[in-house]
């Protein structure tokens, strides 16, 4: 309502220098399971953060819960000043800023990849086709896939689909994308492909949340990593930091077993 | 939120049945054509064996088991296809009836989920025959709406009467085509954020379709062989006529075989080839799972 002209300020109050994601103390078990133990962290806009940590510490659950797909038991978690943890989520406008992109893929395998990317814009925002046809060539290209526009998912490489489900995800034009270990079930070869267009959307300055296995490239494309053990967050810092002088001594194992 | 309580969240399948879908090892278009020419020889073999002894019995003003069957053709052949008829119609509207059902009974409202498990179990546990007479006489023969009068002639009551179990199991198949796709399209369709609805119309059923056809053509196979069963509470379908034919050729008992051979031959040649695809498609199904 009352607005302050000089900050442009969203409909739930958030203006872009506050974090664009913000966890506080998020709690989730499955039954008697306790996979998210008090997690917080924040994200700023044009952040890349990486999470690494060991199988079955919660990283898949907490990204899921960013973008409502896993409902929290406690905590808060906005996204750009909206609470997902409300029973009245709008989750349409939650999931157009948040984009996803899975490890398996999960492309539409009864749609060409054009319409993959296609899908959601034209039936979930109810775009112009022609205009989102347009779009979505532009981001076939640009995740270097041009010429595989009507090509079915089930003929395309891993890393090739992976890509595919990245330009999907951007078609959504979302302000944030969540990656969970999308380069987990590729062959060492087309891991780089899907890197590199990662990269490239870091470069641009897309706000992103991987959760990675890839050392390296988290401690070249990160600007702040969190390493998580059995639902907490047990280290974080800048990767330099993180990467050469690890404080605890489950960081410093893990580090040992996958460096 | 994205699953049905009924299948509970199972970890994201791994890859079986998101493997590319390859057109690998030729394979032959058709099952072996030996088999099928054999099968049909067989079958009018033995009705020629019938028909040849049933002549030789035959005294000498009487019209041979093929002459009568022959003289006969035209009105049996006019019920052989009201039986397909029926079968069509109750196919029809038992799919899209079981379709309806089905998607119930994976609906987020557990009252709805509970009444559609119900009626499936109901009626695809009850004999056909039985459901076949709860429809005759439960159905009255008119409707009366908004003052006009719509007959229900007793076929159209059979009709009604195969649609139910066709229901009830066509309820079965879309809830286990659905309940088979990987939880992953759900989640991405989730997350591009597709309601619900959406969801299940535009990326799970049209996966589904490839899984639910074999099926549903068997279904179909055995809702054809069924439809014979109207005979029991009158529609004059084939068997009706082979029975009507029987006496008007005088209740011969040596016309009983050939006549009921005929319709079998009938009903064969018709289904057989059903069969055959149905199995071909599942092969081609699970090749490429
Ligand atoms: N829907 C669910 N229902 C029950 N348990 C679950 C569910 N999802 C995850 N879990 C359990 O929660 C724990 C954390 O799972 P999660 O997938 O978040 O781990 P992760 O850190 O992503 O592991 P990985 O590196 O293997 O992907 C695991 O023990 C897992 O079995
Ligand atoms: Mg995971």
């Amino acid at each position: 309502m009352a607005a302050d002209p000089s900050v442009s300020q969203n409909e739930y109050g958030w203006t872009p220098d506050q974090p664009l994601i913000r966890l506080v103390d998020v709690h989730k078990a499955f039954g008697s399971l306790q996979v998210l133990r008090g997690v917080s962290l924040d994200v700023r806009k044009g952040e890349v953060i990486c999470i690494i940590g060991p199988s079955g510490s919660g990283k898949s659950t907490l990204i899921r819960c960013i973008n409502a797909l896993i409902p929290v038991d406690s905590g808060t978690i906005r996204v750009e000043g909206q609470e997902v943890n409300d029973p009245d989520l709008d989750k349409l406008a939650l999931r157009r800023k948040v984009g996803m992109v899975f490890q398996q893929y999960n492309l539409f395998p009864h749609r060409t990849a054009l319409q993959n990317v296609m899908m959601a814009p034209v039936h979930v925002l109810k775009q112009n086709r022609k205009e989102v046809e347009v779009r979505a060539r532009a981001l076939m290209a640009k995740v270097r896939l041009q010429g595989k526009e009507d090509v079915y998912p089930g003929q395309l490489s891993g890393g090739q689909q992976q890509r595919v489900a990245i330009a999907r995800s951007l078609a959504m034009r979302p302000d944030v994308m969540l990656f969970d270990e999308v380069t987990a079930a590729l062959d060492p070869e087309t891991v780089k492909e899907v890197l590199v267009t990662i990269r490239e959307l870091a470069e641009e300055g897309m706000t992103c949340i991987l959760v990675t296995h890839e050392m390296g490239f988290a401690r070249e494309v990160a600007d702040h990593v969190y390493f998580t053990d059995k639902g907490l967050i047990v280290e974080h810092g800048p990767p330099a930091d993180f990467f050469a002088n690890p404080k605890d001594e489950r960081t410093k194992a893990f580090l040992g077993q996958v460096l | 939120m994205i699953r049905d309580t009924s299948a509970p969240a199972a970890p994201a399948h791994p890859l079986p049945v998101l493997l590319p879908f390859r057109l690998t090892a030729p394979q032959r278009r058709f099952p072996p054509l030996r088999l099928t020419l054999l099968h049909a020889l067989g079958i009018v073999g033995l009705g020629l064996l019938i028909a040849g002894g049933a002549h030789a019995q035959a005294g000498v003003n009487q019209l041979s088991a093929f002459g009568v069957i022959i003289k006969w053709f035209p009105l049996l052949m006019s019920g052989f296809l009201f039986n397909i008829l029926i079968s069509v119609l109750s196919m029809a509207l038992g799919t899209v009836a079981g379709v309806g059902l089905g998607l119930a009974s994976i609906s987020l409202s557990t009252p709805l989920r509970r009444i559609a498990w119900g009626l499936t179990q109901f009626f695809r546990n009850a004999p056909w025959l039985v459901l076949l007479f709860f429809a005759m006489f439960m159905i009255p023969f008119e409707f009366r709406i908004f003052g006009v009068t719509i007959p229900f002639p007793d076929w159209v009551k059979a009709v009604i009467g195969f649609a139910l179990p066709v229901m009830a199991n066509m309820s079965e198949i879309v809830r286990g085509a659905v309940g088979s796709l990987p939880s992953g399209q759900w989640e991405a369709a989730e997350s591009l954020a597709f309601s619900r609805r959406q969801t299940m119309w535009m990326i799970i059923l049209p996966q589904c379709l490839k899984r639910m056809l074999p099926p549903w053509m068997n279904l179909y196979t055995l809702v054809t062989m069924a439809t014979v069963q109207a005979s029991i509470v009158g529609v004059t379908e084939m068997l009706t006529l082979i029975a009507q034919v029987h006496a008007a050729e005088g209740g011969r008992p040596d016309l009983l075989a050939p006549l009921y051979g005929f319709a079998m031959l009938c009903f064969f040649i018709y289904c057989y080839p059903i069969e055959l695809w149905t199995r071909r498609l599942e092969r081609r199904f699970h090749l490429h799972q």
